[in-house]
């Protein structure tokens, strides 16, 4: 796989965090969790790759049958999700595939997104018994994708979040998050917004954006393009701290105005007030 | 015009008469009789002595300086002659000299033909010709002029007649290969464009006359031309008859120049010839002749001609005081002379008249003469930068014919400040978002807000590519850009939006091109970048290096026509490429009114009684934000002025005749996108033409041809022209302008009338009522202009071209090849501050006026002070009564609310009545406002004035300033309370409410008060993420699909549980939804436990988990449950199908784990009976194998048939229960 080759050279392309980085308390190295974003990362850049191959109503008819077949020879064997590993998908994305598939079958009208999101969660919502299990069966087992997935992958950037808001106090950096943004009307909005900018490095930061998760070129200029620059263009100059590290040549625009960081910086200027 | 030279050189007539004669036509009386009589015959011609004497130095100096760096031309008549050839400016590089008395005109296009219409009407016809001849012989041999020089010389001696004969023949054998453009020359009175100024018979002489398009080139190539001309023919003889010439020969004139229309129209315009011959002349492998005091030829003739000229300057008949010096600093600096002998037998047989040799016979000449002028004007030039003083000071051939003026410059030099930098700040910043302009209130609805979000993105998108692509060769504004400005614009639907663009764009603009000396590109209007302070040494340090690195060797000579430099190109060609007259519109709107607002903004007034110490660090302030406001206001102005005639701006020639009196008559009827001469007028009237003048110069500097010919914009001109007049530098006097503010305003003018668009006759036609000008002042005893408020930096940086001056310098130190740059040294960036509050606009009454005339003898910071304290407390009061008396409303609102609500049941009514029955009970509150408001100012604002004013200030002064602070402050809360308490009160309750409602909602608080960890904890418990995945692990692991060895151990499932308890106790990592899905997990965990269908790890027998273990755990988690979610558990899932289903694989079955479980539930008060009645009767609908169905029953009648048991017996019951129901699963 691709983050394999990724890890290899990583040594030279990568900003790791440091160990004493985290206040997190993790217990599996840094290192060990960069290799996991990467991982994650890449295998949903395959899944995007092949997201359109499994959507064709020919696939999905095939993949229908088959689950079919399959329950009917034996309901309590992981059909569904031995489907899924053999065709290459995310067993919670064929396992969606499979329940609308299955509710367009047994409902008049088409599902709607809410309500098949709702039984994804909640598989006990699933009308046939053993769709409910098969449908549970590949949720617990996805490592990638699924509500409880997005679950840990909220959980861990706002606890990262929670973390950086815990080092600002600490450092008696006055800022503004996101929340309190949102409620002034701001139309975009990073995680924190200092009162007063500091300066890293040598740049100036007006605002700071985490991301608990490891900077990869694809991402980061999704980033750019949705967040960072739209930050830059309303607050100017910040940092975004990748938790899990990122690729070295990215931090690139540092004279325009977005500094990368794999921690959260350890010198920083505040402004003197004998200056002013 | 020659004859009163002449005059002037036998000392018929002083120097001062002649000046006096140029300057003030009608007051003669001072002279002497002889004097008077001299001149007075010759009064018609009054007008046209300036220009010929420009042109004559120039023609005399053509040999001088063929190589070397441009010259600007001659003068006014020779700078406007500059053609305007599309290509002019590459031909700028031509060597100097030579390009005097090109073939431009043969190069002149057809554009500018009514422009030299214009001028020839002045000037005199024939010349032309004669142009055209000189320019032959220029591109020919690259040397003609010396010969013309002499010629004219000895021609002066005698009438005009025969030298113009004389000179004739040359020319028109010329003619075919250096035609002059037909249009150029004749222009008789009836094309003539403006009807405001009285005919002037044709001369010969048509200095003037050639259209000033060349502007774009460093002036000197494209020199014009007419001057050979007029001292060919007629200026020496010409002069004579003191009434001009009679229309016949106007007449014969025209004929003549029809006939060399017609002889060169067949041949092509061919410019190119004279390109040719300065280059190889400029090569660097001249030698300087060096220049010697002893050896200068005439110094008598010299001397007086240099008086003259420089009492010309001085007196401001020059259009142009810096492309005079120019043109001085070239002859000082001149290489060599070009031999000329060859030439001039040809050329001319020789008169021996005293003049008739030429004024500069060698280098000596030159720089003696130059030395001469430059005597005159010592204080111009020690008013220059310090570089250029430097270079002055240091030069050579200055201290070797002046030794004294080289002293004073020295002297000059070392007492000098005055460094100047013109580095531009290196990136672009962006305009921060404000909530009170940017927030959805300001925007009509969601799709307009959401829509401008995305332009802002995509306008700075644009902006970031703009920077990394312009710069890159064969990159296109419009292919790059275009398509996707013009997506974004035609997305504005609503004006609104448009509004708010371009409010941005403005903003931006001002942002990144206002400011070249501003660190950090400080705006108007906004608080200073504190972060610009911030290493302002480092940048400060990088900039001066960079500078140095790219210094531009030239920026386009002493008269650059206007242009959008840096990132102004962006603004402009974003312009161009939106093309959308919505935006345009708005654009000028907004430019406008920011102009106005600027324009009037109350600036301080030099206070001459203030003479210490401290006043100089007050003048550094107000100089900084005079620099502001200026460069500010030009560059609006700028912006304005070029959207606003973008539409009647085009490649073609200005209209004439029948077509220019239609569009005369069609554009006079357009009200002027601003009122500038309104503007010009009062800004002259309250003596702030220094902070008028150069925004308004920048403005008409993009104006069309049709522009100047308008009554109104004619106005404009005439009055721009008597300020001109009337700014002579050595006439200082107290409360009259200050030195450096005139010499900025005669900068920008004299670059103003050198531009093409600006009929050249304006400057020269104009009667010069200079000493009529006096403004109808009622004005301040010391306005604006009496204030030091320009200094060097603010010169240089509006006016960058007079910086040329210095590279001429160092260009002669450095060789012919100078690399100019390396003399350039950086100020340090002086930061911009923003603006001071304005005065307020609401005093009135007694009161204020008293007010008012407190101030008036107070130091302006005090008001300023004042003012300041007044507009923040006010603000703030608001603020304050904001987040006091309203916020207490709100709170009042909602417990108000809560009552309803209890009353009224879970629904509560109808909002919108909930919200008026809260309003019509709160509002009334409001009343309070006033009275707190005014408390509040009474308290804060005295504190606020005493730590802003100085500690000597006087007890009563300072009392005073308090209380006016305090009646500002008060009036300006209360007048925006007083309207908007109600609605603010209406607006808060009502958010308040619907806030309410939604907490009332399906989500009960997930945030309740309970949220937070206890003090003493320090965050160490597991992280949720952590855990969810955890307990993701043991799920997968049960549900399968799992090798046979795989399995969890009964201690690990206890510490996760316990971590669990950790972590929700310590809820510093936890948000809601982890909450949830932890609730969930461990609902369905309980289940697999129940179902026994964890696998466990251990010896192969055991594999299931212990009962008691088992119970153990369930007992934690029912703990967990009770104690610790502070989020809702979904514990009927405990019940639903797919879980109890899982029992049903179980062989044999066991209930008894399930039973304990709804026991307990029950018990710990987390499930009522009735609900798991209710669950368990719904179990029943379900499909199930028979037994299973039949156990379920069972289970249910068993749970149901339990009396609600006191404490103690349930204990005993919990006891038995496993033998119950393993009896009850067997059965």
């Amino acid at each position: 796989m691709k983050c394999i080759s990724l890890a290899e050279c990583w040594e030279e392309t990568i900003t790791f965090p440091g160990p004493e980085d985290t206040g997190l308390g993790i217990q599996t190295s840094q290192s060990q969790a960069t290799l996991l974003s990467i991982f994650s990362q890449e295998y949903q850049k395959h899944i995007k790759r092949t997201h359109a191959k499994h959507h064709t109503s020919e696939a999905i008819e095939s993949y229908y049958q088959r689950y079919l077949n399959g329950v009917v020879k034996n309901g309590a064997a992981p059909v569904l999700l031995d489907l899924a590993n053999e065709v290459d998908y995310a067993p919670s994305l064929m396992a969606r595939l499979i329940l609308e598939r299955f509710l367009q079958e047994h409902e008049e009208t088409a599902p709607s997104k809410s309500v098949i999101n709702s039984m994804l969660r909640d598989p006990s919502q699933i009308p046939d018994g053993v769709l409910a299990n098969q449908v549970y069966q590949c949720i617990v087992n996805d490592c990638c994708y699924g509500p409880l997935v997005d679950c840990i992958k909220h959980a861990i950037g706002h606890e990262h979040e929670v973390l950086l808001r815990d080092l600002l106090l600490e450092k008696n950096l006055s800022f503004l998050d996101e929340d309190q943004l949102r409620a002034k009307g701001y139309d975009k909005t990073p995680d924190f917004i200092l009162q007063v900018p500091v300066a890293v490095e040598g740049h100036i930061i007006h605002w700071i954006e985490s991301k608990a998760s490891f900077g990869d070129e694809c991402s980061h200029h999704a980033y750019l393009h949705d967040q960072f620059w739209s930050y830059w263009n309303r607050f100017g100059p910040g940092l975004v701290i990748y938790w899990y590290g990122f690729i070295q040549e990215l931090d690139c625009n540092r004279e325009r105005g977005i500094l990368l960081k794999a921690c959260f910086p350890t010198n920083i200027v505040t402004l003197c007030h004998s200056l002013a | 015009m020659a004859a009163v030279l002449e005059s002037l050189l036998r000392e018929e007539v002083s120097v001062a008469a002649v000046v006096r004669w140029i300057a003030h036509s009608t007051r003669g009386s001072e002279d002497n009789p002889g004097e008077a009589a001299a001149l007075s015959s010759l009064r018609p011609l009054r007008k046209e002595f300036v220009p010929f004497l420009l042109n004559f130095l120039r023609e005399q100096s053509s040999r001088v300086l063929p190589q070397g760096p441009p010259t600007p031309a001659k003068a006014p008549g020779a700078s406007a002659a500059l053609p305007g050839r599309p290509g002019g400016p590459s031909r700028g590089s031509r060597g100097a000299r030579s390009q005097l008395f090109p073939p431009t005109e043969a190069a002149s296009t057809a554009a500018e033909a009514p422009l030299a219409r214009r001028g020839g009407r002045r000037r005199g016809p024939g010349p032309a010709r004669e142009r055209g001849g000189r320019g032959l012989e220029e591109g020919v041999s690259g040397e003609n002029l010396p010969g013309a020089g002499g010629r004219r010389l000895r021609g002066s001696g005698s009438p005009s007649r025969p030298s113009l004969t004389l000179s004739d023949p040359p020319n028109l054998s010329n003619l075919e290969e250096f035609p002059p453009v037909g249009s150029v020359p004749p222009g008789p009175a009836g094309t003539k464009p403006s009807r405001r100024i009285n005919p002037t018979p044709v001369s010969e002489e048509r200095s003037l006359s050639k259209p000033k398009t060349c502007f774009t080139s460093p002036p000197i190539s494209c020199v014009p031309s007419s001057q050979p001309s007029a001292l060919d023919t007629s200026p020496w003889g010409l002069g004579l008859p003191p009434g001009c010439r009679s229309l016949q020969e106007e007449r014969e004139m025209l004929r003549k120049e029809r006939s060399k229309q017609l002889q060169q129209s067949p041949t092509p315009t061919c410019p190119t010839p004279e390109l040719g011959s300065p280059l190889p002349s400029r090569a660097g492998s001249l030698t300087d002749e060096p220049a010697d005091p002893a050896r200068v030829s005439s110094r008598q003739r010299l001397e007086l001609v240099a008086l003259v000229y420089s009492s010309c300057i001085a007196e401001n008949l020059v259009p142009n005081l810096f492309l005079e010096l120019f043109f001085v600093f070239q002859l000082l600096t001149a290489r060599r002379m070009v031999t000329a002998k060859d030439s001039d037998p040809e050329l001319s047989p020789g008169v021996l008249d005293s003049l008739e040799s030429p004024l500069f016979q060698s280098i000596h000449d030159c720089v003696f003469f130059a030395v001469q002028v430059l005597e005159c004007h010592f204080q111009v030039l020690s008013n220059l930068d310090k570089g250029t003083l430097k270079l002055l000071a240091e030069n050579e051939r200055l201290l070797c014919f002046s030794p004294a003026l080289q002293g004073r410059l020295r002297a000059a030099y070392e007492g000098s400040v005055a460094k100047v930098s013109l580095a531009m700040p290196p990136s672009a910043q962006a305009v921060s978002f404000q909530p009170e302009t940017d927030n959805r209130a300001n925007f009509s609805s969601d799709r307009a807000f959401h829509t401008f979000k995305k332009q802002r993105d995509v306008f700075y998108e644009v902006l970031r590519e703009w920077e990394d692509h312009h710069e890159e060769p064969g990159w296109d504004f419009e292919k790059g850009l275009g398509s996707r400005i013009r997506a974004m614009m035609g997305q504005l639907s609503a004006a609104c939006s448009h509004s708010h663009f371009v409010r941005l764009f403005q903003k931006q603009l001002l942002q990144m091109c206002q400011s070249p000396g501003g660190a950090g590109g400080t705006v108007l209007g906004e608080a200073p970048d504190v972060l610009s302070m911030l290493g302002a040494d480092k940048l400060g340090r990088l900039w001066r290096l960079q500078e140095r690195l790219m210094a531009p060797q030239s920026s386009g000579g002493p008269c650059p026509p206007p242009t959008f430099p840096g990132c102004q190109g962006f603004f402009r060609d974003f312009i161009l490429s939106a093309s959308s007259f919505q935006f345009n519109q708005h654009l000028m709107d907004s430019l406008s009114l920011k102009i106005r607002e600027l324009n009037g903004l109350a600036l301080p007034q030099h206070e001459p009684s203030d003479e210490d110490g401290e006043s100089d660090v007050d003048w550094q302030g107000e100089r900084r934000q005079f620099a502001v406001v200026l460069l500010s206001l030009r560059l609006l102005a700028k912006f304005l002025g070029f959207v606003a005639f973008l539409p009647y701006r085009g490649p073609e020639p200005p209209p004439t005749g029948e077509l220019q009196d239609s569009i005369l008559a069609l554009r006079s009827q357009v009200p002027p996108v601003l009122d500038v001469r309104t503007l010009l007028q009062r800004g002259l009237q309250a003596r702030r033409a220094v902070l008028t003048v150069p925004w308004l110069v920048e403005f008409l500097s993009f104006a069309d041809h049709v522009v100047p010919l308008l009554d109104y914009y004619r106005d404009i001109f005439i009055l721009l022209l008597r300020l001109h007049r009337s700014l002579v530098l050595s006439q200082e006097s107290e409360g009259k302008m200050c030195f450096l503010n005139k010499l900025l305003l005669l900068a920008v003018l004299g670059w103003l009338f050198q531009i093409p668009t600006v009929p050249e006759d304006l400057f020269f036609l104009e009667e010069g009522p200079s000493d009529a000008f006096e403004v109808d002042t009622v004005a301040p005893e010391h306005g604006l202009d009496a204030a030091p408020v320009v200094d060097q930096q603010l010169l240089y940086t509006c006016c960058p071209y007079i910086g040329e001056l210095r590279k001429l310098l160092a260009l002669w130190v450095s060789g012919s090849s100078g690399r100019s740059g390396g003399f350039m040294r950086k100020i340090t960036p002086t930061t911009t501050t923003g603006l001071g509050a304005q005065p307020s606009q609401t005093s009135q009454g007694l009161q204020a006026r008293l007010a008012q005339a407190f101030f008036h003898n107070q130091p302006p910071s005090l008001r300023r002070t004042v003012e300041f304290v007044a507009e923040r407390i006010g603000s703030n009061c608001v603020k304050h009564i904001k987040a006091t008396l309203v916020a207490d409303l709100v709170r009042q609102a909602e417990s108000l609310l809560q009552e309803q609500l209890v009353t009224q049941g879970e629904e509560g009514g109808d909002p919108a009545q909930l919200l008026e029955i809260l309003c019509s009970q709160l509002c009334p509150h409001g009343a309070q406002a006033l009275a707190l408001g005014r408390e509040f100012c009474q308290r804060k604002s005295p504190g606020a004035v005493q730590a802003l004013l100085p500690e000597e200030t006087p007890a009563a002064v300072l009392s005073s300033a308090e209380n006016i602070a305090v009646g500002l402050a008060t009036e300006k809360a209360c007048a925006w309370l007083s309207a908007n308490i109600t609605a603010l009160i209406r607006r808060e309750v009502k958010a308040a409410v619907s806030r309410t409602l939604r907490a009332q909602g399906p989500e009960p608080a997930a945030r309740g008060e309970r949220r937070g960890c206890s003090r003493a904890c320090e965050h160490h418990a597991p992280l949720p993420s952590h855990l969810i995945s955890e307990i993701k692990d043991v799920l997968s692991l049960a549900v399968g699909p799992r090798d046979p060895d795989e399995g969890v151990s009964p201690e690990h499932l206890e510490q996760l549980l316990g971590q669990l308890g950790q972590t929700l106790r310590c809820r510093q990592f936890l948000c809601p939804p982890a909450e949830q899905h932890l609730a969930k997990c461990s609902v369905e965990l309980a289940s697999l436990l129940v179902a026994d269908q964890i696998p466990i790890l251990g010896p192969p027998a055991q594999y299931r988990l212990e009962r008691g273990q088992a119970r153990r755990l369930l007992h934690m988690l029912l703990s967990l449950w009770k104690e610790d979610f502070q989020g809702p558990v979904p514990l009927q899932l405990l019940l639903s199908p797919r879980n109890v289903g899982l029992l049903a694989d179980t062989r044999p079955r066991e209930w008894d784990l399930l039973l304990f479980l709804l026991r307990e539930l029950v018990e710990k008060g987390l499930m009522g009976r009735m609900e798991i009645e209710a669950c368990l009767g719904s179990l029943h609908q379900a499909q199930w194998p028979g037994d299973f169905a039949e156990e379920l029953a069972t289970l249910s009648n068993l749970f149901l048939a339990e009396p609600p048991l006191p404490e103690p017996q349930l204990r005993a019951c919990e006891l038995v229960q496993p033998n119950r129901g393993t009896v009850l699963a067997q059965s």
